[in-house]
């Protein structure tokens, strides 16, 4: 006799995003990357649609990091001092689309100026023809003096413009709004915080389908479960109908897996920590899944081998659909 | 799933006799759904009611206790689909498995690492739960010899694998006096491995990639007297485990299907399969090899998936002394979020420097969250320090404010003007560098 097994049917559904556009569309782009669109839990394709897979992003800086593991550098080599060659390699790496971060101070210790930053984003889109996601320095101001000359510079490419934060939402929607971009939302760790962000940014008249919000997380061991509880919390009342929640999710698990020090130190650990690079692309790969199992859509990694696992782990989750 | 009390009252004799002390067995039937009386204060209860009432009262999901001597590991009784509605309960019990084709130096070797295996997270000890044996050799003294080795060396609870009878009764005839679990019953062998669970009170573990097999077996199974089962959901990759497990979890409690209200084990050939595995509700993990790194990272994700999410994890606020500070050794403020203090307090530790922790209370919060939620700001740093009377052992007072609240410097200085305010860096790892380049030069 065969079992009934209980399935959630959801009111609601995730919005979809499309990032990126075609030249046909105003941008430069050769390929646009669509996320969302699901109307139930992660990869559970026998009771709702999961239209779209969830994407990996490689994150690369606008110049040669200062305190990214040495793991890092060893992975990416001399392209990491030029984002052309960075952008080109982290493309064969098999990245879906590009986060490219901005220092807060150029190669010379100075502040990076408007005009460095657009360089660099314009030899980014010119190196690569995957859709790009741009963060600032993560500093309010720093992010407002850079990002609006970018978002002016490559009107109509569809970029995402981060780090959008209750401090200075106003200032980067607004120029998302007038030069076609999209937002990244963060806030921190809080579900009324997240909706809270988004109602704002909605009210200033960017259409929803043009942000994409990023709960923040912390890594594997440090406060991961707030991250995962939160963000299935969110996916939650998106499918339950709340609006303001409907956005999909993005996502740093490189950010956050390497600045801890299992994987930023290799001397002077303990030894029950085991070999310092598997360690490392464990905790990147393991933070990603954990939060790829909760409702990811973007997931932001750093590590070439990271990008491959996560990968290979998004097409089995995805083709499970033909199992069931 | 708990009966409601108009639902019991129809299991009850509805004769209004009183003698359960209440005017009516409608009466008695609210109670007892309260939970506020016992069953056995009603003397008439016929024994099919009896059991019925028995059975709902029981969890969704079975307890199953794996045991050896001086081990336990309990799986089950979880009521959740995401732990944000209440909190998993019993982590998973990880295993890692060992084959009885493995020469006996090389099993009594490994055997002991992943006995001694311990690491520390936060304060605790976290180790691995036992051992899965598997037979690759079809030989039933080659799983003895197997069992005996391992046994030479750790006492931690076994999982005993493999297809043919006659073998995991040679490992289990050494296992007297303990509970392992023995694997993988299916559709084939069901009777003969029931048989043997039933003989050596063994829990049976069964193995299919199809719901229907899973509630046909183990009603079969349960009507042989064996109830302590647990299932391995097989699936044909990652995906498909996790709609499978899903669909188990998801019946058992939403469902209240008894048939599949059991622990779930999977087998991990991946880092990527056991970290979904802990995630999304597998009761044991098997993981095919031993690496120090991967099982930190795993014991690590159990521990943070299990902790509860009502009570976060926290440190007591206060004053705490790091490699024997003096007078005028420097302050440091952090939070009393437990993963943060510990890695602030490592960090010190390990770099052999003396400092004094000043943990403030900001409700379990690690300093980021605490400060955008208003709980870690110049009032609460302030407060701290004086509620430990710190300003009066010092001789120098040198303050130092975690980097990422930076913005923080000017408040606390005037809220402490007898103190210096330094921002020290923003993550715990770089703690060593700033102390040394920064605070030892002065
Ligand atoms: S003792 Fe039993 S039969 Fe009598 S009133 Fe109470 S519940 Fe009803």
């Amino acid at each position: 006799m065969p079992v009934e097994i209980p399935k959630d049917k959801w009111p609601g559904s995730v919005r979809t995003v499309t990032i990126g556009a075609l030249p046909k569309d105003g941008g430069t782009r050769k390929c646009t990357v669509t996320v969302g669109g699901e109307t139930t839990m992660p990869f559970l394709h026998y009771e709702g649609e999961i239209p779209n897979r969830p994407v990996v992003a490689i994150e690369i800086m606008d110049r040669q990091p200062d305190d990214w593991s040495p793991l890092l550098a060893e992975a990416w080599k001399d392209v990491m001092d030029d984002p052309a060659k960075w952008a080109v390699a982290a493309e064969q790496a098999g990245a879906d689309l590009l986060v490219l971060e901005l220092s807060l101070n150029n190669r010379n210790g100075e502040p990076t100026t408007p005009d460095e930053a657009v360089s660099a984003v314009k030899s980014v889109l010119a190196a690569s023809g995957l859709p790009l996601i741009v963060f600032g320095p993560g500093q309010a101001e720093a992010d407002n003096a850079l990002l609006v000359p970018i978002s002016e510079a490559t009107k109509g490419e569809r970029i995402v413009l981060g780090i959008c934060e209750d401090k200075n939402y106003r200032t980067i929607v607004a120029t998302a709004m007038a030069n076609d971009h999209l937002v990244s939302a963060r806030t921190a760790m809080d579900v009324n915080l997240a909706k809270q962000l988004n109602i704002l940014i909605s009210d200033m008249g960017l259409p929803l389908d043009r942000i994409l919000m990023d709960p923040t997380t912390g890594a594997l061991g440090y406060g991961i479960e707030y991250g995962f509880s939160v963000m299935e919390r969110l996916r939650l009342a998106a499918l339950q109908g709340d609006k303001m929640t409907q956005l999909p999710m993005i996502v740093t698990p490189g950010y956050e897996a390497w600045k801890i020090k299992e994987s930023k130190v290799g001397e002077g650990v303990p030894e029950t920590w085991g070999d310092w690079l598997n360690r490392a692309i464990n905790w990147e790969t393991l933070t990603a899944i954990t939060l790829l199992e909760s409702g990811a859509d973007v997931l932001v990694l750093r590590h070439p081998e990271s990008v491959k696992r996560v990968k290979r782990a998004i097409d089995e989750l995805m083709s499970a659909k033909e199992l069931v | 799933m708990a009966l409601s009390g108009i639902q019991i009252y129809k299991l009850l004799p509805q004769t209004n006799c009183k003698e359960c002390g209440f005017p009516t067995c409608l009466a008695f039937a609210m109670k007892l759904a309260a939970k506020q009386v016992e069953l056995s204060s009603c003397p008439y209860v016929s024994e099919a009611s009896k059991a019925q009432l028995e059975e709902s009262a029981a969890p969704p999901i079975r307890l199953i206790t794996l045991k050896s001597n001086g081990y336990e590991v309990k799986v089950g009784n979880e009521v959740v689909l995401y732990r944000h509605e209440k909190t998993f309960y019993n982590k998973s019990g990880l295993f890692v498995k060992l084959h009885t084709s493995q020469i006996e130096n090389a099993l009594i070797e490994e055997t002991r690492r992943i006995n001694q295996y311990q690491v520390n997270y936060v304060g605790m000890d976290l180790e691995v739960d036992g051992i899965a044996v598997e037979d690759d050799t079809h030989d039933p003294a080659k799983m003895k010899a197997a069992v005996t080795a391992i046994r030479s060396v750790s006492k931690k609870p076994l999982i005993l694998i493999s297809s043919a009878v006659d073998v995991l009764e040679a490992g289990l005839s050494q296992l007297s006096g303990e509970t392992p679990l023995v694997c993988c019953a299916n559709s084939t062998n069901w009777e003969k491995f029931a048989e043997l669970a039933g003989k050596y009170k063994a829990i049976l573990a069964i193995e299919s990639d199809k719901i229907d097999e899973f509630v046909e077996l183990t009603e079969k199974i349960k009507s042989k007297g064996i109830e302590d089962l647990v299932l391995i959901p097989n699936g044909k990759n990652l995906g498909h485990n996790l709609i499978l497990q899903t669909q188990i979890r998801r019946a058992a409690i939403k469902a209240n299907l008894r048939a599949l209200g059991y622990p779930t084990l999977a087998f991990c050939s991946s880092p990527v399969e056991a970290a979904q595995a802990i995630t999304k509700y597998a009761g044991f993990v098997v993981l095919d090899e031993f690496a120090a790194e991967l099982i930190y990272s795993l014991l690590v994700l159990r521990q943070n998936i299990y902790t509860d999410p009502q009570k976060p994890i926290q440190v007591q606020p206060g004053l705490y002394e790091i490699n024997n500070p003096k007078e005028n050794d420097p302050v440091l403020v952090t939070t009393n979020f437990s993963i943060t203090y510990f890695s602030v307090a490592n960090e010190v530790e390990g770099s052999g420097l003396p400092a004094w922790l000043l943990v403030a209370d900001a409700e379990g919060m690690s300093v980021l969250t605490a400060w955008a939620a208003g709980k870690f700001d110049a009032d609460r740093i302030a407060k701290a320090v004086k509620s430990t009377n710190v300003t009066d052992k010092l001789s120098k007072h040198l303050l130092i404010l975690p980097g990422s609240v930076a913005v923080l410097s000017g408040e606390v200085e005037a809220e402490l003007p007898d103190w210096e305010i330094r921002v020290g860096p923003r993550e715990a790892v770089d703690i060593p560098k700033f102390y040394k380049l920064a605070l030892q030069v002065n």
